[in-house]
């Protein structure tokens, strides 16, 4: 199976980019799709009409949802597993701009929309600079200079970053980002699976830096996947 | 700079609105090449040069395939701004970049690979030849007005993006000098599609795009025919532009023209 991870802000487009991939991969791919939000969503319902994929959504509530993101991430791989999924697509919230909700053994995305100020990118460096493809939405919006000027304060972030622009409800230029998906290769151990960078420091495990996916490496405050509209207090 | 040599840009038909395969073999875009796309709106001419900017692979609402050379473009020019062939300067009229107008410019240069330094002052007094109200360096990109804005759009696509092609959607509509921005752009020798509501702007192109219902449904190539009209279209402009010129400088038009 791989894994994808899709951040970014919210209403950068992340779920239209989504949308484009499952078109994408329709028939060559089995994909299930989680998503992660605080207090609503609406885009697993929605894409599992729309393309007959299992999906599902975890509220964070309480939690940080990048935090509850990697709480449930290992349960959410088995859950992908037993529907049989080759490909499991994890969308954030969007919502915490410090966070970098990307693993090893996956493929991680940001999405940011081309009509964000200058300054955007630095603002959610570490959100940027751990990804593998930095998507720039809404390009048809902008000019083409603006999204040029957007696309050089992007690399100075992150200079070597793959920077795809489209206009994500159409898909224009999206040809790359599949390239990249299929480059991608499939997780070969779950167990090993880890954070690639350390999320801000702050009262829980995660917080203090420990890495490893699942609710069973974290003490305190932690959360199942099935139980997620609770507190859970671990064993 | 070097940009990879460009001979010609190809554009093939995708499908009209309604579905249907838009009645052309292909359309060729060679150096020097000025095109005026004409059809009311809605017909899909903003649609059309977008296609090219993008340089479409039937991932447009349009469907259509843009080749370079006569091949798929390759990567590098479809990518990396400091290969890119084309510039265009679209009907959006707003910046959103929080930046001022020298930092904006000096970022696209960064952009393009070059260097900013004469640039950005190059830039910004080519554009205050287009546009009424001086444009200055320390201006905030988001306060320039539409004209100001599309005036150092253009500016910005002859000198810093400097590309051999140039799309320019209705520079008509936002009241800067056409006359001049069409004298400097035939002094750059740069092949120029002009979407275009103009009958003066369409013509002066050599050839005719004419659209409706998203479709490419004729291409006119008038050679001298319509050297006349073009005559005369030019007096009534020339005279238009004198009246309109009164008209901004507050004078009253009384007693008849």
């Amino acid at each position: 199976m791989r894994l994808l991870i899709v951040a970014g802000p919210p209403s950068a487009g992340k779920t239209a980019v989504v949308r484009q991939l499952l078109r994408q991969f329709a028939g060559r791919c089995r994909a299930a799709y989680l998503k992660i939000d605080v207090v609503q969503a609406f885009e697993d319902e929605e894409l599992a009409a729309e393309f007959g994929i299992p999906a599902r959504k975890v509220y964070s509530g309480d939690l940080c949802p990048d935090h509850t993101g990697i709480m449930v991430l290992a349960d959410a791989l088995a859950w992908a597993a037993e529907e049989q999924a080759d490909l499991l697509i994890v969308e954030s919230a969007g919502l915490c701009l410090r966070c970098t909700p990307y693993t090893t053994q996956s493929l991680g995305i940001v999405v940011l929309p081309a009509i964000s100020g200058t300054n955007a990118p630095l603002k959610m460096a570490p959100m940027i600079a751990f990804a593998d493809v930095a998507v720039v939405t809404k390009t048809d919006l902008v000019s083409q200079a603006e999204k040029e000027v957007f696309r050089e304060a992007i690399r100075r972030v992150t200079p070597g970053i793959d920077l795809i622009e489209t206009n994500a409800v159409e898909g224009t230029g999206l040809r790359y980002l599949f390239r990249a998906v299929e480059a991608c290769p499939a997780i070969d151990d779950p167990a090993s699976i880890v954070l690639r960078g350390a999320p801000p420091l702050g009262v829980c495990t995660i917080c203090a830096g420990k890495k490893e996916i699942g609710w069973r490496h974290h003490f305190g405050v932690v959360r199942t996947l099935e139980a997620a509209d609770e507190f859970y207090r671990g064993d | 700079m070097e940009h990879i040599r460009i001979e010609k840009i190809t554009v093939l038909p995708g499908t009209a609105k309604n579905g249907s395969p838009e009645p052309f073999d292909e359309l060729v875009i060679r150096a020097g090449d000025t095109i005026s796309i004409v059809g009311p709106t809605g017909s899909g001419k903003s649609a059309l040069i977008n296609d090219i900017e993008v340089f479409a692979q039937q991932d447009t609402v349009t469907g259509r395939t843009v080749l370079v050379n006569g091949e798929a473009p390759p990567e590098r020019i479809c990518r990396d701004p400091a290969n890119k062939p084309i510039a265009m300067i679209a009907q959006t009229s707003k910046c959103l970049a929080d930046l001022r107008a020298g930092q904006f410019l000096g970022m696209h240069c960064a952009a393009r690979g070059l260097d900013p330094g004469q640039t950005v002052k190059e830039t910004i007094a080519l554009a205050n030849e287009f546009t009424g109200e001086a444009i200055r360096e320390e201006m905030r990109m988001t306060a320039l007005s539409g004209g100001q804005t599309r005036s150092l759009m253009i500016a910005d696509a002859l000198l810093v993006s400097n590309t051999p092609i140039i799309l320019l959607d209705e520079i008509e509509n936002a009241g800067i000098f056409k006359d001049r921005v069409m004298a400097r752009l035939r002094e750059f020798d740069r092949a120029v599609l002009f979407v275009t509501h103009d009958p003066f702007v369409a013509l002066l192109s050599d050839r005719r795009i004419v659209m409706r219902n998203g479709a490419v449904v004729d291409v006119l190539e008038p050679g001298g025919a319509e050297a006349d009209a073009l005559g005369e279209v030019a007096a009534v402009d020339a005279r238009l532009h004198t009246i309109r010129e009164r008209i901004r400088a507050g004078e009253l038009l009384t007693g008849g023209l």
